[in-house]
């Protein structure tokens, strides 16, 4: 019997299942030893150096190392460990929640403030709201892309 | 013996934290935010509380990957404000109740709800954040929180959380753990966390304004129907992180009109209620209930 996971449906949605945290456990175990001023220090010199010392897969040290949340999030990581890659970098949760939808700081931010993000058709894989993969990246990126 | 006479529900967005540590309060944008906790500033002032019980959730702060508890009560004598990778927040030091958190955890673990102990541990903005909003702006050194707490961390991070149902037995097992304490105390349960929120992926920055007031409107009501709410509502509904509302539960649970799992006395009267959109990613809900 395979488990229940009603929630792949979500577009734009990874949930941090138990799969997910095997499978990101070192990621997030990286990420949590910069909660650590001396860690940080050593990382900002060299990130592949100090990556090199976690048993992390390549394709996750190279997400790491190009700052995409989504591919991190994608092979195991958990928004609130990778804040601790953010915090390194000097990056408010706002920005880094915004990086991973295409749009730009202040088009994120535009958005919030007029509400947020709709859910009107972001609740399941198949509508047409502008959380679902036909419509990424978002914002003026999306634009540029489809002209 | 002691009593639980009101309970306090707030959203615990980091940003909040930062707005009043950098003196952003009177900006245009947090403005609303706070006015929307004046009440309840004046309202602890006037209901002060001998203990508070916080439940709230750590952000990978306290408990990394190596372990995961569901439910963890901090039985310390104090609790330090965590470095969450911005330095610590500037606020006083968390004073526990040794004597009652062992008390609840005890008989909350003869209720049949396996806790973990925690004996050591620092607190993150889930548990200062509500502090801050509902006591005011301290010096973390000169000034004190008003009153002993006990943090409650609740795993909310690695899904499957607890179910709302489970939350909710269990608000009810810590009201009977409070009323076998001998000591009079007023103690006032707190649960923090949500509104809708989503912070990952392409569906990052979801709101649910009308979700997010029926569910609120339900949990006051109607909290046996509310604490039914599957965990995929939350998910789908309010975003991949708002699914932190299951910790409200908890606080609804220990309320004295829910009995042996039923709604059978007074309804608790409603002292405030408040919502707003946004901080930062979030929708801020806040109800502050006491019991009839």
């Amino acid at each position: 019997m395979s488990l229940e996971k009603p929630y792949l449906d979500v577009p734009g949605t990874i949930i941090f299942d138990a799969e997910q945290s095997r499978k990101g456990y070192w990621l997030n175990q990286f990420c949590m030893s910069l909660m650590k001023a001396d860690n940080r220090e050593r990382f900002k010199a060299d990130e592949r150096a100090y990556l090199d010392e976690w048993t992390m897969t390549e394709e996750q040290k190279q997400a790491v190392l190009a700052r995409d949340l989504n591919w991190c999030m994608r092979t195991g990581g958990n928004i609130y460990f990778l804040a601790k890659i953010g915090a390194t970098d000097g990056k408010s949760f706002q920005q880094m929640a915004g990086s991973m939808t295409g749009m730009t700081e202040d088009e994120y931010r535009a958005m919030m403030v007029a509400g947020g993000r709709s859910i009107q058709g972001n609740r399941y894989l198949g509508e047409d709201g502008d959380a679902q993969p036909q419509h990424q990246p978002q914002g003026a990126a999306g634009q540029k892309k489809g002209a | 013996m002691a009593r639980i006479t009101a309970s306090v529900y707030t959203s615990h967005v980091p940003a909040i934290g930062a707005a009043l540590d950098l003196g952003k309060t009177q900006e245009a944008y947090w403005q609303p935010v706070f006015k929307g906790y004046e009440y309840s500033k004046q309202w602890m002032k006037d209901n002060k509380p001998d203990v508070v019980f916080l439940v709230y959730n750590d952000h990978a702060t306290a408990f990394s990957l190596e372990m995961i508890p569901t439910f963890a009560i901090g039985t310390a004598a104090k609790f330090q404000p965590a470095d969450e990778g911005w330095g610590p927040r500037p606020v006083p030091t968390v004073i526990g109740h040794p004597d009652l958190a062992s008390h609840i955890a005890q008989s909350v673990i003869q209720q049949d709800f396996d806790l973990t102990i925690v004996n050591r541990m620092d607190v993150d903005h889930g548990l200062t954040v509500p502090l801050s909003l509902m006591c005011g702006e301290l010096d973390p050194k000169k000034d004190a929180w008003p009153c002993p707490v006990i943090p409650f961390a609740v795993n909310v991070v690695q899904y499957p959380v607890p179910s709302g149902r489970r939350c909710f037995m269990l608000g009810q097992a810590i009201r009977k753990a409070v009323e076998s304490y001998d000591d009079n105390l007023n103690v006032h349960i707190w649960g923090t966390g949500g509104m809708s929120h989503q912070l990952q992926g392409a569906r990052a920055g979801l709101i649910n304004r009308e979700w997010d007031n029926a569910w609120l409107d339900q949990m006051i009501a109607d909290p046996v129907g509310c604490a039914a709410t599957p965990h995929i509502d939350y998910v789908r509904e309010a975003g991949s992180e708002g699914i932190e509302l299951v910790m409200w539960l908890i606080a609804r649970g220990a309320m004295s009109d829910v009995v042996d799992g039923k709604v059978q006395g007074p309804a608790p009267k409603v002292r405030h209620r408040f919502y707003h959109v946004p901080a930062s990613n979030t929708a801020v809900g806040h109800l502050i209930l006491e019991n009839a």
